[in-house]
């Protein structure tokens, strides 16, 4: 590919600027980053306007800006399920993540593990929710260094350099964006990256408007973006006879995601980190409004159809290494100026490096406190523990490397889904736990190992590139997105054993948390 | 799990919560093109038209635990 020089210069500029600014604004008020909740959770003390931007910041990621267009690029209607997904994962929030918050606040618990732990009295329960979290977490960061790695390659600098004493590297950018996200991580913590997602945000919203506006317009109108687009792809398709078709396939997906997104470690810690309950609830009316951006990014799709930059001499090269992940950066290049294609590209970098952080940092508190500090080293000083933190953080990232360079799909957003479906099977510990202790510890850790192998088993038949898995109902194939066909399967065995567990052992099961600790 | 026996558990202003999702999990309801908006199908304005109404259907039981609160 061609380097833009033009592009390169405003990239480095402004990207230096923004993180630089983190770095800064993270020294600016004198806190002690060696202690946990400072380092993982910022004091507690985020107001509604830093919530909304910090969340904000988790849903504007490369999933948004690259994976979601990529769908709508490749495969039309389906890819748009991420806008009611988004736009229903907030009367959820609304109801539960309050009372997450208020239990945690009154008990001093970090993460959602630490919550299972107090709620079910099982040590063991609360670590495979922590692994769960981890592992689960590792393809969605993958993504977001996907995304830098792609925003590099769309700039046109090279992917293999020379470097004195170690011959010919491969991936240098990819190499470059992960020793950015680990020195950032591992120096600001939760606060730098909160400060950063506001200038993200700005960026993103120029970027974002002008996309949306100045493309559609230089084509003529959204009539004449949807006009190229082949007809039969911007609705779902009707299913044949004997099978419940693609609008199943839609529903459960929007389901499988909104119910996953809520469970992510990164989320947890974004809510915990609120100043109170009432702060949630005013964030879950105010962030819908991401979820029309999201909707006008992810018809950068279609316009990128309609602009046939596929088949265009100059991205072939982009399209063949990146699949139709390419999509958006090919359509920036073509129909922005130079120098503002380089904004767009800061924006998309920084906002594939803000969340990334954050998801990094939330699997570290998940390791220290209920991995570590449980299991371990339950004497660790406060300090130990928060390096512990950092230091896991850091494997999260290099566990994602790998993920990139083993798990190329020509659709990124697999690799969100494929985290999904291992993210779902906590649901029954930690979401339904919030509202009823019916459950048995020991009968949701028999739901979630079943859950966990089905799913993966599903994952695999499908070679881990597609999530989508037909199955076969009394000669009626249901096509479900695996995560919530799992999650069924999760769900009917927690339920049976509970009936069973809970009638052999008569005694009162530890439950430290009370009713009232649920409303804040 | 045993609630306050004051507490009222369940309120009908939460029904408005289901609204949202029973509209757009019902897929047939807006697999459709027209009408258009400015030129847009109609399986994506109206889904993107929910991003607004989410808010307004979550208002009322915001204001109805704010007062509750009280």
């Amino acid at each position: 590919m061609t380097a833009h020089p033009q592009a390169i210069l405003v990239f480095v500029g402004l990207f230096v600027l923004v993180t630089g600014g983190g770095f800064v604004a993270s020294r600016l008020r004198t806190v002690d980053l060696s202690r946990l909740h400072e380092w993982g959770l910022a004091g507690r003390s985020f107001g509604t306007l830093v919530t909304w931007f910090l969340i904000g910041g988790d849903l504007y990621t490369a999933y948004t800006f690259l994976a979601v267009p990529a769908l709508v690029f490749g495969t039309g209607a389906t890819g748009f399920f991420a806008v009611p997904f988004s736009i229903l994962e907030f009367p959820l929030l609304f109801i539960a993540l309050p009372r997450l918050w208020s239990v945690a606040h009154r008990r001093g618990y970090v993460t959602a593990a630490d919550f299972v732990r107090g709620r079910f009295g099982s040590r063991y329960l609360a670590l495979v929710v922590a692994l769960t979290g981890m592992v689960a977490t590792i393809p969605y960061i993958a993504l977001q260094l996907l995304g830098m790695q792609m925003v590099f390659a769309a700039l046109g600098i090279r992917s293999e350099w020379a470097l004195p004493g170690l011959g010919v590297v491969p991936n240098l950018p990819l190499l470059a964006a992960f020793i950015v996200l680990a020195v950032y991580t591992f120096v600001t913590g939760l606060r730098g990256s909160a400060l950063i997602a506001v200038a993200k945000d700005l960026l993103i919203y120029v970027t974002v408007a002008a996309a949306v506006i100045v493309i559609p317009a230089s084509m003529g109108g959204y009539a004449k973006v949807f006009a190229g687009v082949d007809s039969r792809s911007l609705l779902l398709a009707h299913g044949a006879a004997g099978s419940a078709g693609p609008g199943f396939a839609y529903v459960s997906l929007i389901l499988g995601s909104l119910l996953a997104m809520f469970m992510y470690p990164h989320i947890v810690t974004g809510m915990l980190s609120a100043r109170g309950g009432d702060v949630i609830r005013r964030n879950a009316m105010l962030l819908p409004a991401y979820s029309f951006a999201l909707a006008l990014i992810a018809l950068l799709g279609y316009m990128a159809v309609t602009a046939q930059v596929k088949s265009m001499p100059e991205y072939a090269a982009g399209f063949r290494a990146f699949g139709n992940n390419f999509a958006v950066p090919a359509l920036f290049l073509h129909a922005f100026p130079p120098w503002f294609a380089g904004v767009a590209f800061a924006a998309i970098a920084i906002g594939a490096l803000v969340p990334a952080a954050i998801m990094a940092i939330a699997c570290g508190n998940l390791f220290s406190r209920n991995v570590f500090r449980e299991f371990i080293a339950p004497e660790c000083s406060a300090a130990l523990e928060s390096r512990v933190a950092k230091i896991v953080s850091l494997c999260m990232k290099l566990g994602a490397l790998l993920f990139v360079v083993e798990l190329q799909s020509s659709y990124a957003i697999q690799l969100q889904l494929l985290g999904g479906i291992w993210i779902c099977q906590t649901v029954p510990a930690v979401l339904i736990g919030l509202y009823t202790r019916f459950f048995h510890p020991t009968a949701l850790l028999l739901g979630w190992a079943a859950g966990m192998l089905a799913g993966t088993w599903m994952a695999a038949q499908l070679d881990f590139r597609a999530s989508i898995y037909a199955l076969k109902l009394f000669g009626f194939t249901v096509p479900c997105y695996a995560a919530l066909s799992a999650l069924a399967l999760n769900l009917a065995v927690s339920f049976v054993s509970s009936l069973l567990c809970n009638a052999r052992s008569a005694g009162p099961r530890i439950d430290e948390t009370l009713a009232e600790d649920y409303s804040g | 799990m045993s609630a306050q026996p004051k507490r009222r558990w369940f309120h009908p202003v939460y029904l408005c919560l289901l609204v949202p999702y029973a509209v757009l999990l019902w897929v047939p309801l807006y697999d459709r093109l027209r009408p258009a908006l400015f030129g847009i199908p109609f399986f994506y304005w109206f889904q993107m038209l929910w991003s607004f109404l989410v808010p307004l259907a979550i208002l009322p039981v915001y204001l109805h635990q704010r007062r509750r609160r009280k």
